[in-house]
């Protein structure tokens, strides 16, 4: 079985050897070494796409490594599933959470390790799991409560869950893979103290991100990887500036460069606004916003407080319970969103690839998907190829799509090449009103920058530009103003100079301190947090 | 979860050209779609036999004393299966013996020609409900219920075929359109169900599979339908106004084979170049992303299944005007099943599916000589056509027994898996 | 300044849609009750309806006057469907649903027995006896579907275990033998299935229809080949013999339909518990629906997804296979082609309508099996409709079952997706 002794608190000193990992053409990993010594916080700094979660899948057992070794504690070790991981003593919190919805904390926590009453039938001690989960929450500090469904649970109660799960296996390393793209600024630091808190028990804690304000707040030492391979281990001392670039591999201005805005008439009022989620239950609650054309507002929020529904049912793809959106005062509450996109809309979903891009289709047929029945592209009964053929082309170089050429399959395009084609089909016809939402989420720098690029050209153009993040360095970048949502309500609209502490206290649903929030609606800092 | 990629990776080094004979053994020996086509026939043929020898009972009886005399045995199993699949051929494509005789004089050429009539009689209503069966796939819909549209399709174009009293060619016409129109009717019933409740289109169009057949037998022996001078479950017969003309006397081949060649070109410039054709390949490669670019899904998924329910409608009217002429309670056969395995078959294209039909109506019309001739079941025909495809569906599967490399560029049979 | 309180988010107040899906049906069923009291009271003969608790004409009875009874019944529907326009509480919902369609169905029968009698046990039975193929089948279904593995060939399944059943039950003059060869049947289809679709990814639906055609073209090839020419050799098993425990089978009604049967039966029922129980409460039912939730959450800790899949799919297997001894071993003593006439695929639906839930499977089943056997009853008992209509009664039963009743169900989330690792 190979199990680690369980005696308390082990150090557990890992070595990465020479780690190649290869996907057909694709060097994911090459030759990427690493150590993490007992005790340390290590961080993993890379941008999206650089290798970093094949790396750790491989460090899990998910996958295996064509070349290199592991090394635990001196003794090379192989991992052919989680299990053997696991029984090395090292854990995961992935960043897509590995938890069933459908069930509670409890069972989750107890999946693969369950507590039997003993005998051949397996019946599950509910009790001892319950019981179990209670004590290693209480011995970390990390409250969690085994009856819940995780459905119902938020992101941050469900990483919660996560991290205890993986101590309840007895871990000694734990991975974290992009824990903190989920959480308001308050949530990150308090993981930032529970991270240093189990290193100080003595668990090393591997800690992906591609933040460097973060890894520069925690890590006891930062190791660079770009293009699959392992750049520098430097420490938290190095500045933003030099780790940014060591990140992509050239000078990058992680700012957005623009010109002051010069806001016209307002384009999109929105009054009032009631969405329900797929659940039913209430995601927008009575939302006022207005975006003027040449300026771009911003909202910011944590994924989950309704800014997903608020565009959705700006679009027509989500019914509106009530309240009122109007576009130069024409309402589209009802209009199916082919109506709203032909009303010189364009609209950049959050998933691209659940839909953004239809992955099967060539690079062209996407560029199309919203225009196909209009001329030149196609009359409603036929397709004009040679138009389709010729658009595409034209486009593909305007936005530098890379991309063999305009009829290969968007699926083998990389996710920030899908995003630009994404931005390029609904940027290639007159706009009054720009949505994007999480434009640049799991994008590479070079797309980000032109991304950015691209929208401010937008507004300044004239649209009306709505850009909804999570990341609010992006929403600060390139907001002219900025909108807070918390818990499907805009506490409050502010300039992009405001301090990043209040703003941060804003998406944490703190109005105390900030001017001018809607009184009530959030909550005050004083007050006991609901926290589940 | 996949790593996304990293930008721009390296360009490679172009290799050097190879002979034009290089790459035709090397494709041949890959598995592309062609090959393992062929490999999947070749197979089931190789299960068929097996099935043949055990069903025959004399041959069985040899293999009980196989260790002290084997030849016996060998050449029982021979026999049995040379004659079974011999009778397949000659049923299917040509009977040397025929075409002799045609050519010295002693024969006609109707006799020569006579399996080659059949087998595209056999596959003229096959193309229209693999086509159905194609164009909902595509999609995105399992268009399990072709059987069920072509049974309706073949009552109203019967029923309009006796009943117009309309003149020639007028006739045929108002009756082939009555059965697209019927099996339309049936279609769209799954097709409004899963765009207003999601209900899930496989069970519905099963259910309705064995409503229209109840139906059916119930319809033949109403008043005004049922043949008043037959006793037994027959309608009326229509009059050959309404029938899809033939060659006459043993060739039964009928202008519904060049019908079909018409609606698979039809089928193919719709799905390559039509915009619904572009709306519903969006719809069946990612719904989501459709809705989100503006197409409607639920218009999309109901449209989709009248036209599918209108061809294999078609596919009904075809059998009824073109064959059987009267209606009885198997008027409809197994086409619409039939039709669900030459749609996989055919991997789900228009003109795939045109061949995959052809192949199948070889089957079955070799299958009926190889029945009277060699005494084999029928049902044998089945087997090897449920098997086939299950080859086809998994050429993983076939590359695995045959030790094909991998194609380069193929893109073998990568249907998506759905759920409910 | 601050607020010291817990925030209070006062809902701002939307209009809620007037026409929801609970008002709907609320309104169909009292156009159903309304249908039912005007229509079948009217038709309905002033005699009486008898309910017969034995098996004759004679004896205790529960009856009611015909045309009366088919408007009171009627107006139960519509009070049941009133109260769901008024809005009751969720809680509620399914149970008045229940009891309109049920009232219904009531206002039917009293209309077409009026005048001729009933026999509840024999209609009990009947349809226990009808839905046991459906119950095992369901039950298939339920442990590969929420392990995540569609399995649209319980028809093949079934198939196969009939035919099974028959031949080795006639070669080896053992009933026994032919219930076991039965679940080995299912074995074979659901290894094939099993083997396609977890190992070869090909098209989980797909496979299984196909799998179908396999099956009836085997067994109808088999049966020609064998079976026609020697009835007596290959296709006359023994029957299941019935059983009685002794005391319980004197209970009225529930008595001789449960307690005085055959083991099938048993087997069945105990089955819907143990599936049950299996699910809900052991390590193995934890990871099966794991895995049929989320299974890259289950491979993360360690389970074998793709095990563990393959051992229900083979488990479902022998089950769909003994219901399949059914058709021959119970219902009828031999083989016949396509005997099973897509009761695989009622099954099929019972499981959806089930909502993939043993119980809820036994219940969909059950709906099922009286349907059928209300279509023979009135076809039996002379009713003016005509016989093949009758006979559509499950599958139209079935389509309204899924599309209108159901609602948008949930299927396990990783239902029909072939796990593969990324």
């Amino acid at each position: 079985m190979g199990r680690r002794p369980r005696r308390q608190e082990i150090p557990l000193r890992l070595e990465l050897r020479g780690i190649t990992k290869r996907f057909g053409d694709l060097v994911a990993n090459d030759h990427i070494d690493i150590t993490v010594e007992p005790g340390e916080v290590h961080a993993l700094l890379g941008e999206n796409g650089a290798g970093k979660s094949t790396l750790m899948n491989q460090l899990y057992g998910m996958l295996q490594p064509d070349e290199g070794e592991i090394v635990v504690d001196g003794v090379p070790r192989v991992f052919r599933s989680p299990r053997d991981a696991i029984a090395a003593g090292i854990g995961m919190v992935h960043q897509h959470f590995m938890l069933v919805p459908v069930f509670t904390v409890a069972e989750n926590i107890a999946l693969g390790a369950e507590r039997t009453r003993g005998g051949p039938l397996g019946v599950l001690d509910r009790r001892r799991a319950r019981q179990e989960v209670i004590d290693v929450s209480q011995r970390y500090g990390l409250p969690v409560d085994p009856d819940e469904k995780v459905e119902n649970l938020p992101v941050g109660a469900q990483q919660r869950v996560e991290i205890v799960k993986a101590l309840t296996r007895d871990v000694d390393l734990l991975i974290l893979d992009e824990p903190t793209a989920v959480l308001t600024p308050q949530e990150t630091d308090e993981l930032l103290a529970v991270m240093r808190g189990l290193a100080e028990t003595g668990k090393s804690i591997v800690f992906i991100t591609h933040k460097l304000r973060e890894v520069k707040a925690i890590a006891d030492r930062i190791t660079v990887i770009r293009r699959g391979q392992t750049v520098v281990t430097t420490s938290p001392d190095t500045g933003e500036d030099e780790l940014a670039a060591l990140m992509v591999g050239r000078q990058v201005s992680l700012d957005v460069e623009k010109g002051p805005a010069d806001p016209g008439r307002t384009v999109l009022t929105i009054s009032g606004l009631i969405v329900d989620d797929d659940r039913g239950i209430r995601a927008v609650d009575g939302v006022d916003l207005e975006v003027r054309a040449g300026e771009v507002l911003g909202v910011a929020g944590v994924q989950g407080n309704g800014q997903t529904e608020l565009v959705e049912a700006v679009m027509g793809l989500r019914p509106v319970l009530g309240g009122t959106v109007t576009i130069d005062n024409e309402n589209l509450v009802g209009m199916s969103t082919k109506h709203i996109l032909r009303s010189a809309v364009g609209y950049i979903p959050e998933d691209r690839s659940l839909d953004g891009v239809i992955r099967e289709f060539t690079v062209a047929e996407n560029l199309v998907l919203d225009m196909y029945d209009r001329e030149p592209y196609g009359n409603g009964f036929r397709l004009n190829p040679d138009a389709i053929g010729a658009g595409a082309r034209e486009r593909v170089e305007q936005f530098d799509i890379r991309t063999g050429s305009a009829d290969a399959l968007v699926g083998t395009l990389s996710g920030g090449n899908q995003q630009k084609v994404v931005v390029a089909r609904e940027m290639s016809r007159p706009l009054r009103l720009f949505i994007a939402a999480q434009p640049t989420r799991g994008v590479d720098v070079g797309s980000i920058e032109f991304i950015h690029n691209r929208i401010v050209r937008e507004r300044d153009n004239g649209t009306a530009v709505l850009v909804v993040s999570s990341e609010l360095d992006e929403v600060v970048g390139l907001a002219d103003r900025i909108a807070v949502m918390y818990r499907g309500r805009v506490l409050a609209v502010v300039s992009p100079d405001t301090p990043r502490e209040q703003i941060g206290l804003l998406m944490a649903g703190v109005t105390d301190a900030v001017p001018g929030a809607v009184p009530g609606a959030g909550h005050g800092v004083t007050s006991e947090e609901g926290q589940a | 979860m996949t790593a996304t990629e990293a930008p721009a990776p390296e360009k490679k080094e172009q290799p050097a050209k190879e002979s034009f004979a290089t790459v035709f053994v090397q494709n041949l020996w890959s598995a592309n779609t062609v090959v393992v086509t062929i490999l999947s026939i070749v197979l089931a043929m190789v299960i068929g036999a097996v099935l043949i020898v055990i069903s025959d009972s004399d041959v069985l009886k040899t293999f009980g004393y196989f260790t002290s005399r084997p030849s016996d045995a060998i050449t029982g199993s021979w026999n049995v299966i040379s004659s079974a699949y011999g009778n397949l051929f000659k049923g299917a494509i040509l009977d040397p013996a025929a075409v002799s005789a045609w050519m010295h004089g002693t024969g006609t050429w109707q006799g020569a020609f006579y399996s080659i009539s059949e087998t595209l009689t056999y596959a003229a209503p096959l193309v229209f409900t693999g086509l159905s069966v194609a164009v909902a796939f595509r999609g995105g819909l399992f268009n399990i219920g072709g059987q069920g549209q072509a049974t309706i399709g073949c009552i109203t174009a019967a029923v309009a075929g006796f009943a117009s009293g309309l003149p020639i060619v007028l006739n045929l016409i108002f009756a082939l359109l009555a059965g697209l129109i019927g099996g339309a009717i049936w279609g769209f019933v799954p097709g409004i169900l899963k765009a207003r409740t999601g209900a899930h289109e496989v069970i519905i169009t099963i259910m309705l599979n064995y409503t229209a057949l109840l139906f059916l037998t119930w319809v033949i022996g109403v008043g005004g339908v049922h043949d008043p001078k037959r006793s037994d479950a027959i309608s009326k017969a229509v009059p050959t106004s309404g029938q899809l003309p033939s060659f006459g006397g043993s060739l039964r081949v009928n202008l519904g084979i060049v019908l079909a060649v018409l609606v698979t070109a039809a089928v193919a410039w719709l799905l390559k170049s039509s915009a619904f054709g572009f709306e519903l390949r969006a719809v069946g490669a990612n719904p989501a992303a459709s809705r989100t670019a503006g197409i409607s899904v639920a218009k999309t998924y109901t449209l989709l299944m009248v036209v599918a329910g209108g061809l294999a409608g078609l596919g009904g009217a075809a059998q009824v005007l073109g064959t059987a002429y009267t209606l009885t309670p198997a008027v409809a056969g197994n086409i619409g099943f039939n039709g669900l395995l030459v749609a996989l078959l055919g991997r789900n294209k228009a003109w795939g599916t045109l061949f995959a039909a052809l192949l199948y109506g070889a089957l079955q019309a070799g299958g009926n000589r190889m029945q009277s001739y060699a005494g084999i079941s029928l049902e044998l025909v089945g087997v090897l056509q449920a098997l086939i495809v299950i080859f086809v569906a998994a050429p993983a599967l076939v590359k695995t027994i045959f030790h094909l490399r991998a194609a380069r560029a193929a893109r073998l049979g990568a249907s998506m898996a759905k759920g409910w | 300044m601050s607020t010291a309180t817990v925030e209070e988010l006062t809902e701002a107040t939307a209009p809620v849609r007037f026409w929801d899906r609970e008002r709907r049906l609320g309104v169909a069923l009292v156009a159903l009750g309304v249908a039912a009291a005007a229509i079948f009271g009217t038709l309905a003969p002033g005699k009486t309806a008898r309910f017969t608790l034995s098996q004759d004409a004679t004896g205790a009875a529960l009856s009611i006057n015909g045309a009366f009874g088919a408007v009171l019944f009627g107006l139960v529907a519509v009070g049941a469907g009133a109260a769901l326009l008024a809005r009751v509480a969720r809680r509620w919902q399914t149970t008045l649903l229940v009891i309109g369609i049920l009232a219904f169905v009531l206002s039917f029968l009293c209309w077409q027995v009026a005048g001729k009698f009933m026999p509840l046990v024999d209609t009990a039975n009947g349809t226990l006896q009808v839905a046991l193929p459906l119950i095992l089948g369901a039950l298939a279904g339920v442990i590969g579907e929420r392990s995540g593995v569609v399995n649209v060939a319980i028809e093949g399944q079934f198939l196969f275990g009939a035919f099974f059943a028959a031949l080795i039950g006639t070669m080896a003059t053992s009933v026994w033998a032919g219930l076991i060869s039965a679940a080995v049947g299912g074995v074979i289809i659901a290894g094939m299935l099993a083997v396609m679709a977890i190992r070869f990814l090909v098209d989980q639906v797909v496979v299984g229809i196909v799998l179908n055609l396999f099956a009836t073209g085997v067994t109808g090839f088999l049966y020609e080949g064998l079976m026609q020419t020697n009835q007596k050799a290959y296709n006359q098993p023994p029957a299941l013999p019935t059983w009685s425990v002794p005391g319980l089978s004197s209970i009225p009604v529930i008595g001789p339909v449960l307690f005085n049967t055959n083991v099938l039966t048993w087997i069945a029922l105990a089955l819907v518990f143990i599936v049950h129980f299996g699910l809900t409460r052991t390590r193995w039912g934890l990871r099966t629906r794991a895995v049929g939730e989320h299974p890259t959450a289950a491979d993360t800790v360690g389970i074998r997804v793709r095990g563990l899949r393959y051992m229900n799919v083979l488990i479902g297997g022998a089950i769909a296979g003994a219901g399949g001894a059914y058709f021959t071993l119970v219902a009828t003593a031999s083989f016949q082609k396509n005997m099973t006439s897509g009761a695989g695929f009622i099954a099929l639906a019972a499981l959806i309508f089930g909502r993939w839930t043993p119980f809820g499977a036994l219940g969909a089943a059950l709906f099922f099996g009286f349907a059928q056997k209300l279509a023979t009853y009135l076809s039996a008992v002379g009713s003016p409709v005509p016989s093949q209509f009758l006979n559509m009664l499950p599958y139209l039963a079935t389509i309204i079952a899924v599309a209108g009743l159901v609602g948008r169900v949930r299927a396990p989330a990783a239902d029909g997706q072939p796990y593969v690792k990324s």
